[in-house]
């Protein structure tokens, strides 16, 4: 049985201005020690998704449905103390911005003691070096110094750091992160993707990642979850998405991904913007930034179906496979071109 | 640290020197002769001149200005009333007690109204508590103290006979035959300050409600109380540890000023009930014309305020590590 299994997920937010379906019947399943990724532009769901299976969302004005069956439990069914025992312990999740993540008044050993002290009964100074190994295993210099210095006397790599190991430091089954790399360089970027998944090696936790990132998909997920508009528009596992991409939302990410392979390719981005989740368009929520739009696909939305000949490969599209495998095939050639 | 304290240090001798030869100057600008006016109405013009001499009027002003630093940096005298020739060190010791009891039991009454109500109405913004807190906090800043006092004093006081209208009670060596602060010195002294008290806190508790309202309510919004949260930390654990601690930070910079501003707030409530406090005192002292009084006891209270600044720097470096470390 899968570690996670969301079913159905729908979380509407009732504003003044009317509901915001920002997550609408999302599905997915997590297994244990392997690492689902979350992908869409900002907007998109991937973010409310995560946080409503943490049980973070804000609580006025919020409608949840749906199941998320976590270690056997249904997390959307727990109680706000039971859910709280599970937060952090068996599952916890770090944070896009690990320059306001931390709490400024408090040292780094402290919040990650308080971390242990949580969940576990344990002296202090047990709760200290469990602190101080896991500042030890994210690849802190010099960690017995720095235990009691505070977060503005860090940096914000180091800092994604100390909130990796603050999230793993009960070891949890399921690691959440919601683009962990987004605010941090790019020379940053790759350590903390390569220190998450030595930690996962490590530890053992399942991953969920969000990110807008192909590239750093690529180098980590299992599975993939492309998102639209706060529906999962193509799901497959990371080879199946990369070289067989179905929906044209994840041809539209491809092309707007540059290569390093030198070839002449032109960036194309996708035009237009998100749409507005208050008024979704009709149909195909995609419609109107298609570039293969169709007559059907302005009044009617395509159901999440199995692409054929690979049942865990599904897609949410009308088009005629014959033109899809067309399009399968140019971004074969030009995306891929270095990589195959 | 170090360098942050003597550079906080250096600026309240440099604040204090601005603050006292500005009050200083003020007052001897003014076209009126103290010399003419101690000398009495019938003096004539040879005893006015005596007497200009013997109070040091005759010297130019920053000579005098300079006497009275030094009076005031060696002897630690503020000098001698015109009025009655007594010491401003002791008009200053006697008054000085009866404003600290107002302003400092005032501030832990509007503390005590201000943070409950603040930090509830965050919590639960656009509530009924919420929206009643705002009206509250509307009227508060609405009112002025003296009509609050006057108020206070004509229901609580005169209508319904619960509290004293007039007068304090020292808490140390109440005068004997005081028959109105007959009985424990403590409960007297306060007794006689309640309605003060509430006058001077119902202004700062409406600004300090509406200020800890939206300080708790940002707080609550920081990514740091989500990381709290996903750590599984409890909610009450979170407000204190990590909403609160937050929260207060700039309403210790405000409770330095705002205890400036209600020293010289104090004089109107200090009216209304017939408190013998430093208010009181100085607004007396400028209309006979004492001016070393009135100096004085502005001297007396800038130093006070600088004072105040300075340890609520202290107390801000000792709390936000951001500058203890810096």
């Amino acid at each position: 049985m899968a570690l996670l299994e969301v079913r159905d997920l729908k979380t509407h937010f009732t504003t003044d201005d009317g509901v915001v379906k920002a997550v609408d019947g999302v599905s997915f399943s997590v297994e244990k020690g392997k690492t689902l990724a979350i992908v869409g532009e900002s907007g998109s769901g991937k973010s409310v998704t995560c946080l409503t299976v943490m049980g973070l969302n804000p609580r006025r004005g919020v409608e949840i449905s749906g199941e998320a069956l976590f270690n056997g439990r249904d997390l959307i069914k727990l109680r706000g103390e039971e859910l709280r025992k599970i937060r952090g312990d068996e599952m916890s999740m770090i944070f896009q911005d690990p320059m306001t993540s931390l709490n400024p008044v408090h040292t780094i050993g402290g919040q990650l003691r308080e971390a242990v002290l949580v969940h576990e009964k344990v002296p202090k100074q047990q709760a200290n070096a469990r602190a101080l190994e896991m500042l030890k295993a994210v690849g802190i210099p010099r960690a017995e110094t720095r235990m009691d210095d505070y977060p503005h006397q860090f940096s914000g790599g180091m800092r994604q750091r100390v909130m990796i190991a603050m999230a793993l430091i009960n070891n949890p089954d399921l690691l959440i992160a919601d683009e962990p790399t987004t605010a941090l360089d790019v020379t940053t970027q790759a350590q903390i993707i390569s220190l998450m998944t030595r930690l996962q090696r490590d530890f053992g936790s399942a991953i969920i990642l969000i990110t807008h990132d192909l590239g750093v998909v690529a180098e980590t997920a299992d599975e993939v979850m492309v998102m639209y508009a706060g529906r999962a528009v193509e799901r497959a596992d990371y080879k199946g998405l990369f070289y067989e991409p179905h929906h044209p939302y994840t041809w539209g990410l491809m092309d707007s991904m540059p290569t390093l392979s030198g070839e002449d390719t032109e960036l194309t981005p996708i035009p237009g913007t998100p749409p507005s989740l208050l008024r979704p368009p009709e149909g195909c929520k995609f419609n109107p930034r298609c570039r293969f739009v169709m007559d059907i696909c302005r009044t009617e939305e395509p159901e999440l179906k199995e692409v054929p000949g690979s049942p865990a490969h599904l897609e949410r599209c009308h088009l005629d496979e014959a033109v899809k495998q067309a399009e399968i095939e140019r971004i074969a050639t030009e995306r891929l071109g270095a990589v195959s | 640290m170090i360098r942050y304290l003597i550079r906080r240090l250096l600026w309240a001798v440099v604040l204090f020197i601005a603050v006292t030869a500005v009050t200083y100057a003020l007052f001897f600008i003014v076209p009126a002769d103290p010399a003419r006016i101690m000398a009495g109405k019938s003096a004539s013009p040879a005893e006015v001149e005596r007497v200009r001499k013997a109070l040091g009027l005759d010297d130019p002003i920053y000579i005098q200005y300079a006497h009275f630093l030094k009076k005031l940096v060696i002897e630690g005298s503020l000098g001698t009333s015109y009025a009655n020739r007594q010491e401003v060190n002791d008009i200053v010791k006697s008054a000085a007690p009866v404003t600290a009891s107002l302003v400092f039991g005032g501030m832990i009454v509007w503390l005590l109204i201000a943070f409950p109500v603040g930090v509830y109405s965050a919590l639960r913004p656009r509530s009924k508590t919420d929206r009643a807190a705002m009206v509250g906090v509307l009227i508060g800043i609405s009112a002025h103290p003296v009509w609050i006092g006057l108020l206070l004093s004509y229901f609580f006081g005169y209508r319904w006979q619960v509290t004293p209208i007039q007068g304090y009670c020292e808490v140390f060596s109440p005068p004997p035959g005081q028959s109105q602060c007959a009985g424990f010195p403590i409960w007297q002294w306060a007794y006689h300050l309640i309605l003060p008290w509430i006058t001077i806190a119902v202004l700062y508790a409406a600004f300090y409600v509406r200020m800890i309202r939206s300080n708790t309510m940002e707080t609550l919004n920081e990514d740091y109380v989500r990381t709290a949260r996903a750590k599984g930390v409890k909610e009450s654990t979170v407000l204190r540890s990590h909403v609160l601690r937050n929260a207060i930070l700039p309403v210790v910079t405000m409770l330095g000023m705002d205890l400036a501003l209600a020293l010289g707030g104090a004089i109107f409530t200090e009216y209304v009930f017939g408190l013998p406090g430093l208010g009181k005192e100085a607004v007396d002292s400028i209309r006979r014309f004492d001016y070393p009084t009135t100096v004085g006891i502005t001297v007396f209270a800038t130093v006070v305020v600088i004072t105040f600044n300075l340890l609520v720097d202290i107390l801000y470096a000792y709390i936000d590590p951001r500058i203890r470390l810096s």
